[in-house]
């Protein structure tokens, strides 16, 4: 599997190799880990400038319906327990595709084009929900993967002021606005979203004019590029989730503290009431609690703990209460940050668990998420 | 100094054996943001884990090269894990060793021939 010439590459992989990067293989594509700044300064670069990082492995996937908008968002709420039908025009809103068990398929991002629902899917399960969209949507849906287009992220505080020297319009976007944009000759659609706690754009530009729009971005001062590593320490530290890790099929959204995604009007005596796969447990468990719950994990100490360490509720006992799903070291937060699940007993920030590191445990105390003040421009 | 195939290296110091990593296996680690020293007084034998470095990104240990008592660790790394990174070679030492025989030393590579090791 990890044979490189097997590996995919994004439309930016030369630009990749131009940067210096070290290349790693990520969900079947060769993708840069880190630059010569490394993972460290690249993390900090991005909470005090901007980064550039290449998502193009990502699925992106446009929705159109013969019926209309109305009948295409209705439809998309039949997999997602999200308010399709009230997402505006030129916005954006974070969904979930639910199992019939409660579980979550996959995490993904939906924005309301006019034309149609333009989604964003994780790179390792593009193939399955491109798939899944297309057996489980009713005939008048159109599903159609994006293969043409790069998707960029560009984060961090002074993201604004270096992406509008190329597109001025991005200024005046707020928070999950999402916004299509002729930009000489070429279209760009960009959402002002991301995934690192920082204000910023996802970019989706056709693949022909990727590594030029690339390069003149990081050539500004405030642009550095950005690889996977600090990718996952900048989602960590900002306590969103990466599927296949924090959740997947065995987790539901309101263990996973997803239960902000699913708006009132989905909810248990909302105007379109369920109607999702899962919705007998996901909305049982969003009125009376689910028995587990996913939280924040700040170890004591210097050791940052990873994934898949164990949990105790005391420093003696055999009673193993749950597990770290991603952890490591926070560069801004400076020390080790984690998360992971928790019974329902545990989960209130302040208490003290411990973690066994090396056949030892060692004390953690559950903090409230995000790790950092995020600073999105709502 | 002598260097062995896990990217350590050996200096003789008085009659100890001073252990750290090169600025090869620094390089490749990355950030390093944590590590774990032996008790001082730890009896170990060769390729026992006896130091766990963590970077950003993984964790790795490194191995007691010969058999032997770790005498002193260099506790201010603990405090201080970046030096592994700034300093491989002199500050970022991670403990000295007492082995029964010095000459177990010439079995390892010199610094030309680690050179051509990591290519």
């Amino acid at each position: 599997m990890t044979d490189a010439a097997a590996l995919r590459r994004t439309p930016l992989y030369d630009f990749h190799l131009a940067q210096g990067a070290k290349m790693v293989p990520f969900a079947g594509y060769g993708m840069p880990v880190h630059y010569p700044l490394g993972v460290m300064k690249e993390h900090l670069h991005t909470r005090a400038a901007a980064g550039l990082f290449d998502v193009s492995h990502m699925g992106q996937v446009m929705l159109t319906s013969s019926r209309g908008g109305e009948a295409l968002a209705l439809a998309l709420e039949g997999l997602v327990p999200v308010d399709v039908l009230g997402l505006a025009e030129g916005r954006q809103r974070y969904g979930l595709f639910t199992d019939p068990s409660g579980g979550i398929l996959d995490d993904l991002m939906i924005a309301n084009t006019g034309e149609g629902l333009f989604l964003v899917v994780n790179a390792a399960c593009k193939a399955a929900d491109i798939a899944y969209l297309a057996t489980h949507l009713p005939d008048h849906v159109r599903v159609e993967e994006i293969a043409d287009r790069a998707l960029l992220a560009l984060q961090g505080p002074q993201a604004e002021r270096a992406l509008a020297r190329l597109v001025p319009e991005v200024a005046g976007m707020r928070f999950m606005d999402s916004l299509r944009i002729a930009v000489d000759g070429a279209e760009w659609w960009i959402s002002r979203s991301g995934y690192t706690g920082e204000d910023g754009f996802e970019i989706s530009v056709p693949a022909t004019i990727a590594e030029d729009v690339a390069a003149r971005l990081v050539a500004m001062a405030e642009v550095a590029p950005v690889g996977l590593g600090a990718r996952d320490s900048l989602r960590l530290e900002a306590g969103l989730c990466l599927y296949g890790h924090d959740i997947d099929r065995t987790t539901s959204p309101v263990e996973a503290a997803l239960g902000w995604a699913i708006q009132k009007v989905r909810r248990a005596g909302g105007a379109r009431e369920g109607g999702f796969p899962g919705a007998g447990r996901i909305l049982a468990e969003l009125e009376t609690g689910a028995p587990r719950r996913r939280v924040g994990l700040l170890p004591q100490g210097r050791a940052p703990m990873r994934e898949g360490t164990p949990l105790f509720a005391t420093e003696e006992g055999t009673d193993r209460i749950g597990t770290i799903t991603s952890g490591g070291f926070g560069p801004s937060v400076e020390g080790p940050v984690a998360m992971g699940y928790v019974p329902d007993a545990q989960a209130s920030p302040g208490t003290g668990i411990f973690a066994e590191l090396r056949g030892r445990r060692l004390p953690v105390t559950v903090a409230p998420m995000p790790f950092l003040t995020a600073s999105y421009k709502r | 100094m002598k260097f062995t195939e896990e990217h350590e290296w050996l200096r003789i110091e008085d009659d100890l054996v001073v252990v750290g990593i090169t600025e090869h296996a620094a390089e490749q680690l990355g950030d390093v943001v944590f590590v774990e020293l032996p008790e001082e007084g730890t009896t170990v034998s060769k390729d026992d884990e006896v130091v766990v470095i963590e970077s950003v990104k993984a964790a790795s240990d490194i191995l007691a090269p010969l058999d032997g008592e770790i005498v002193e660790v260099n506790e201010p790394l603990s405090e201080d894990p970046g030096k592994v990174n700034e300093d491989p070679l002199g500050d970022a030492w991670f403990f000295k060793m007492k082995i029964e025989d010095m000459s177990e030393l010439d079995d390892f590579m010199t610094e030309a021939e680690y050179k051509d090791f990591i290519g």
